[in-house]
């Protein structure tokens, strides 16, 4: 199957700062891409270069199989649906939806229809003759959404869409855009720097850091298996245990580590620096058992009630290390815990 | 009691300012309405005789609708053109637009008499008569810095964002300026049109300068006023009055209507 949309080696600098820094991206059809980084990782530069806000200083954007690179927004199959909705005020919600396909000289009965599809298929059917400004918030990104949806997109790109929104309404907006996503079959391809929201949309996860991308991948694997030091940290939190590639056995990386010598199976290199990653919920409370990896004795210093669980820093280890422990533990800091982990959670990081 | 006197104080005070503002004006107005020939006390009117006078004096119609026709297209070409380079500035920013937009505010600081005496050296060297149409121009110099200024600060982000929006959906630029930045920037519009109006109504000194035979209203009014004073310069003034107050209420009207939506 090819892909939607191609980004070949794309490149930009805005004055002395690199943007991107040859990034490659492949989008496939019908697919939910999530572009997540911090700010300045260059993701909103990447969206504005799919729309064709900004035409880049290297590289080629083909879409469709036709190379838009410098092709103006107007031509180019793609709709963007802006942070801040960009309404037209001073048109109804049916005159904004209505919009793109009076750009495409649609005839005004088909052009009615349609309009009412997409109102109805965002969930606010009897809308089209207010006013944008009588919308709550949450309405607004709705008539966005249909606005940009009517005109069929190849594609369909997202600018922090949830951003301005209350975090309930946030969370049933992300349920409602993947199942409009998949209710149509257009590829999105939606910028956040929320990694829960990343995880919960995307198909496929592309973690962005100063213009390049760090990872990508279906959001599990990029989770449990993360490319590169600052994807374990970025996308969910990780202890980084640093350690030195001391030989290998049995297909087993020998590491040693501030922990002691460590065996991970995986297929490390050879020598040199490497850094473990080790997820907070995959720290077990309790000296080891079987093949389980011991991490020592520390003390308490820091406990956050999060709700479903309790989120301990533990100090006094070679490593500072993160641990969540069950909502009902009566941790409390000061007290001193023993820790361990399995071998298999630990992510050995070369990047 | 005290604590009352600086109330006393302050409401003789803006009595005083209004009065100085406004006593000329009511005068004015009064004496027009004055029954025998001369426009002074003791007040013995009401009538309407020398409305009469003014509206059945060709001269003085026909200065009116110069008056009118000059003061509507100037207008329009003013906002127009400052509408546009508003847009440009605001949108594309072209190297050196701060330098644009200080030339093209410049005309604000110059006196109309200056900026009359050089459109009429300037008319003279290319041969071109004196008109409605050269009068008309000089309002354009003296309004467009006006409307652009107007124009330019009301460009916001919004409207540039919702252009990009519309831009994305398709739409060719003139549809963008058509279709979103006008509507979107109407009270603005509206605001710069009519005051331009106000100001070209009553403009003296470059019609003054710019007309020969079909003079605006401002310049016949001078005409008869060197004929000594008569009420019927009273009832001229009166309805130029009137008309400029219509038009800054109504801007007053759309600003405010705005404002509270």
């Amino acid at each position: 199957m090819t892909a939607t949309v191609e980004v070949r080696a794309v490149s930009h600098r805005f004055g002395d700062t690199v943007a991107l820094d040859s990034v490659s991206l492949a989008i496939e059809p019908a697919s939910y891409t999530v572009l997540l980084g911090p700010s300045g990782s260059g993701k909103t530069t990447l969206l504005s270069i799919l729309g064709g806000f900004l035409v880049p200083d290297e590289g080629a954007v083909w879409i469709d199989g036709r190379d838009c690179t410098t092709l103006p927004p107007a031509r180019r199959p793609t709709a963007t649906v802006f942070q801040d909705y960009a309404l037209f005020p001073h048109m109804s919600v049916g005159g904004n939806v209505a919009f793109g396909l009076r750009m495409r000289r649609v005839a005004r009965g088909q052009r009615e229809r349609r309009v009412q599809e997409a109102l109805g298929l965002v969930g606010l059917p009897d809308a089209a003759s207010r006013r944008p400004h009588e919308l709550s918030g949450g309405q607004r990104q709705r008539v966005a959404l249909a606005r940009s949806l009517v005109v069929e997109p190849a594609v369909l790109l997202l600018d922090e869409p949830l951003g301005a929104l209350d975090l309930k309404l946030r969370r049933q907006m992300q349920d409602e855009l993947k199942a409009i996503q998949q209710r149509v079959g257009t590829a999105f391809v939606h910028v956040t720097h929320d990694q829960e929201e990343a995880m919960a949309l995307a198909d496929h996860c592309v973690v962005m850091n100063h213009g390049r991308i760090e990872d990508q991948g279906p959001p599990e694997r990029v989770y449990l298996r993360p490319a590169t030091r600052f994807t374990a940290t970025f996308m969910g939190e990780s202890t980084l245990i640093p350690g030195t590639v001391a030989g290998h056995r049995d297909g087993r990386v020998v590491i040693d580590t501030p922990l002691g010598r460590l065996e991970i199976a995986a297929d490390g290199p050879s020598g040199g620096e490497v850094t473990l990653a080790l997820r907070p919920e995959h720290v077990r409370n309790g000296p080891a058992d079987g093949d389980g990896v011991p991490l020592g004795t520390g003390v308490v210093a820091e406990v956050v009630f999060q709700g479903s669980f309790k989120r301990v820093t533990v100090q006094g280890l070679a490593v500072p290390l993160l641990a969540r422990l069950p909502a009902e533990h009566p941790v409390r800091p000061g007290d001193r815990l023993t820790l361990h982990c399995e071998p298999r959670h630990m992510v050995l990081l070369t990047l | 009691m005290a604590h009352r006197l600086p109330r006393v104080v302050g409401a003789l005070y803006a009595a005083l300012i209004y009065g100085f503002i406004f006593l000329p004006v009511v005068v004015l107005v009064l004496f027009s309405l004055q029954a025998t020939t001369l426009p002074v006390p003791p007040f013995t009117g009401p009538s309407l005789r020398w409305y009469d006078a003014v509206l059945s004096d060709r001269r003085l119609t026909a200065a009116l609708g110069n008056s009118l026709l000059v003061a509507l297209l100037s207008s329009a070409l003013a906002v127009v053109l400052g509408f546009l380079a508003a847009w440009g500035l605001a949108r594309f920013r072209p190297p050196g637009s701060g330098l644009w937009r200080a030339l093209l505010t410049l005309p604000l600081m110059v006196s109309y008499l200056i900026i009359g005496m050089g459109l009429l050296i300037l008319l003279n060297q290319l041969g071109a008569p004196r008109s409605r149409v050269s009068a008309g121009i000089g309002h354009v110099v003296i309004n467009l810095p006006l409307c652009f200024a107007i124009l330019y600060s009301q460009m916001g982000e919004q409207q540039a964002r919702a252009e990009q929006a519309a831009r994305d959906l398709g739409a060719a630029e003139w549809q963008v300026l058509l279709l979103i930045t006008a509507p979107m920037l109407w009270p603005a519009l509206f605001a710069s049109f009519f005051l331009s109006v106000t100001f070209s109504w009553d403009e003296f000194i470059i019609a003054f300068l710019l007309t020969r035979f079909d003079t605006t209203l401002p310049v016949e009014i001078w005409n008869l006023l060197r004929a000594g004073l008569n009420p019927r310069t009273n009832a001229v003034g009166a309805l130029v009055f009137l008309v400029s107050a219509v038009l800054v209420a109504s801007i007053e009207l759309v600003v405010l209507r705005r404002r509270r939506s």
